[in-house]
């Protein structure tokens, strides 16, 4: 009897079609191997920080502390890496692996374009064929990323099927996985999916949290006493907690997408409203109905825009180890217009979620506390879309 | 003796697929009676899945069109418990795995073996996870029928081991959908799949014409069915059940002649 691997808690497993098995099998195994290479961690080294412009800044902003009347706030600005968002760590690590393992065509899913874009850059560097599905819905939301994603000589393909957003780019993208294994890598996004994909992509991601502590050390001289993040799938969120799960006294907390509210059916809020179920590959929370169909979720931001979450994430959260909260629309709009203002950084709409709930907590706080919010990625994505929200009609 | 095994029992079987609610389960109630009338041993039920990963294009559509139906588990329990009054072919459920958890799995497995369902197939349950739901199946007598991939290598002897009412052979790499050819050696497959059970297996994926349900069936213990059906209820609506029923007697004629 075979067991089931990649458990986070009760969560976690493997729940794919037959067809996959051995692809995951093989991708663990060579996972195994190089994660310990020390050729493999050079070059991804070399990659990140040569490449992709890491370190990124750990930046204490003054005006937003003070204005803000609390903790003192610092970002972790992975919005300053190459293409623009934290998603290229988990994707040069990956495009590297898929590479060693002699795979010369990535494929993924994408929702606002963010990992779409930077797995096309990856495979666009290492010469590699490039296919990316994304909901019909996202690529009108986010028509910039997929001209960028053509530009850099990956095919787009529109996703109509289901709600034409993320969660139908995902089944997409592994449907198409089933359909050509061989030379195919699927380059996922995010920590969810099968095992092992919550693991590899968690330990890509971790190099946030390593630096932050690196980086809070050598400019404080202590820990942070809060670090947070916005919670789709949770992949930048896992990367900014991973080195902080052993550090009690660190508060860690996610900031999920609520669209219009947590009490209307116009969310994506998974750990406030959903419930145990078992879908793309995992078991954790997911936005569902009483017989188990999935919800279709709603945010104004194309990348929180998902039903489930990790799986770490939700053992996370049954441990009580980390907290969920959820941040409405309008919420996060006002914290990315507040961010722009204050400090001079357009943060991605993604991130202005974890920016908002950081204007609500920071006020009650001592100032000698300190807070980190990962500002996942930038917002030049999101501005003609912050325009329309706001009744102004721009073209981009 | 499982009534699975006697779908198969001296004769190669036809199996055909139907989503149970595409176009309303009026509808489905008549297609099930005409495949039992017109020969079908073992019929699969589709109870449908906001999003089937492992469905093609026309049974993506089928399920969509079902659930906007207003069909749900419940109704379609106790559309089974109806159809048992006369329907007396083996019955299998497919689904997917959220479909059992989130109804409870001892609630939905149990009340599968009180209807009258004889085993479930879950294509997003692999050999790894199948302790998941296993043990209630067999509490409760309801075959967690095993699928085996093209891929799977390797994996056939373990699999075909523990397997019981029927293996569920994949017949190509990719999600359901009519094929023109099926380029996998089967044979081999099922050679594996019969050195380590003797548990029943029929092909199914991408299966339309008789000449290659013949040719499956031939290899193997049975033929399966989903999309060209679908495909024939598509384009017939709440008049398809004969044209379904013509087509299964052409589908098991065919199987038959091995």
């Amino acid at each position: 009897m075979a067991e089931s691997r990649g458990r986070f808690g009760i969560h976690g497993g493997q729940y794919i079609p037959e067809t996959l098995m051995n692809a995951v099998i093989e991708l663990e195994e060579a996972y195994n191997h190089y994660k310990d290479d020390p050729e493999f961690n050079a070059q991804l080294t070399e990659l990140f920080n040569e490449y992709a412009g890491r370190p990124s800044r750990l930046y204490y902003a003054e005006k937003l502390t003070k204005d803000l009347g609390g903790a003192r706030i610092y970002l972790k600005r992975e919005d300053l890496n190459h293409t623009g968002a934290h998603k290229i760590n988990n994707v040069l690590g990956q495009a590297l692996l898929a590479k060693k393992m002699g795979k010369t065509r990535l494929i993924a899913e994408t929702g606002a374009g963010q990992h779409g874009v930077a797995t096309a850059t990856a495979a666009a560097l290492m010469g590699m064929e490039c296919v990316v599905f994304m909901g019909e819905e996202d690529t009108k939301r986010q028509a910039l990323n997929v001209y960028k994603m053509r530009l850099l000589g990956a095919e787009v393909i529109p996703v109509t099927s289901g709600t034409a957003t993320l969660k139908d780019a995902v089944s997409e993208a592994m449907r198409e996985w089933t359909n050509r294994i061989s030379d195919t890598h699927y380059c996922l996004g995010s920590v969810m999916g099968p095992h092992p994909f919550p693991t590899i992509v968690r330990d890509f991601q971790a190099v946030i949290s390593k630096e932050i502590k690196e980086q809070m050390l050598r400019k404080e001289g202590r820990l942070p006493d809060v670090v947070m993040a916005c919670v789709g799938g949770g992949s930048n969120a896992i990367g900014t907690f991973y080195h902080f799960i052993e550090d009690k006294e660190v508060r860690l907390i996610g900031c999920e997408a609520a669209g219009r509210g947590v009490d209307t059916w116009e969310t994506a809020a998974t750990i406030a409203t959903g419930k145990l179920g078992i879908f793309h590959g995992m078991k954790s929370y997911f936005c569902q109905d009483e017989y188990g169909q999935i919800a279709p979720v709603y945010s104004i931001s194309a990348g929180l825009d998902y039903p489930g979450i990790g799986p770490e994430h939700a053992w996370l959260h049954d441990t009580g180890r980390a907290e969920y909260v959820p941040v409405t629309d309008e919420e996060a709009v006002q914290a990315f217009e507040y961010l722009s203002r204050t400090e001079g950084i357009i943060p991605a709409i993604e991130s202005a979620h974890a920016v908002a709930h950081a204007m609500k907590i920071a006020p009650q706080m001592d100032k000698d506390k300190i807070i980190v919010i990962t500002v996942s990625g930038r917002g030049d994505k999101d501005c003609a879309a912050i325009a329309r929200y706001r009744g102004e009609d721009i073209s981009e | 003796m499982s009534r699975i095994k006697e779908a198969f029992q001296d004769k190669k079987a036809f199996i055909p697929f139907i989503t149970c609610g595409f176009p309303d389960l009026e509808t489905t109630g008549k297609i099930v009676r005409a495949a039992q009338e017109n020969g079908a041993d073992l019929i699969e039920l589709g109870i449908p899945f906001s999003d089937p990963t492992a469905e093609g294009p026309v049974i993506q559509g089928a399920n969509v069109k079902a659930l906007e139906g207003g069909v749900t588990t419940d109704k379609i329990f106790e559309f089974v418990r109806e159809l048992r009054k006369d329907v007396t072919v083996p019955m299998v459920f497919m689904t997917y795995a959220n479909v059992v958890f989130s109804y409870g799995s001892e609630r939905f497995i149990s009340t599968c073996a009180r209807v009258g369902i004889d085993g479930i197939i879950l294509p997003d349950l692999p050999f790894e996870e199948k302790d998941e739901f296993d043990p209630i199946c067999k509490k409760y007598e309801v075959d967690l029928v095993s699928l085996i991939a093209p891929t799977s290598e390797n994996r056939i002897a373990m699999i075909a081991k523990e397997a019981s009412g029927f293996i569920y052979i994949v017949s190509s790499l990719g999600v359901t959908g009519v094929r023109s050819e099926i380029t996998t050696d089967i044979g081999a497959m099922v050679k594996l799949v019969k050195e380590n059970t003797d548990v029943p297996c029929a092909v199914g994926f991408g299966i339309s014409k008789p000449e290659q349900a013949r040719k499956m069936a031939g290899l193997s213990d049975g033929a399966i069915v989903g999309s060209a059906i679908i495909r024939i209820i598509e384009q017939y609506g709440r008049e398809a059940a004969p044209y379904v029923g013509e087509y299964v007697k052409s589908m098991k004629e065919a199987v038959m002649d091995n």
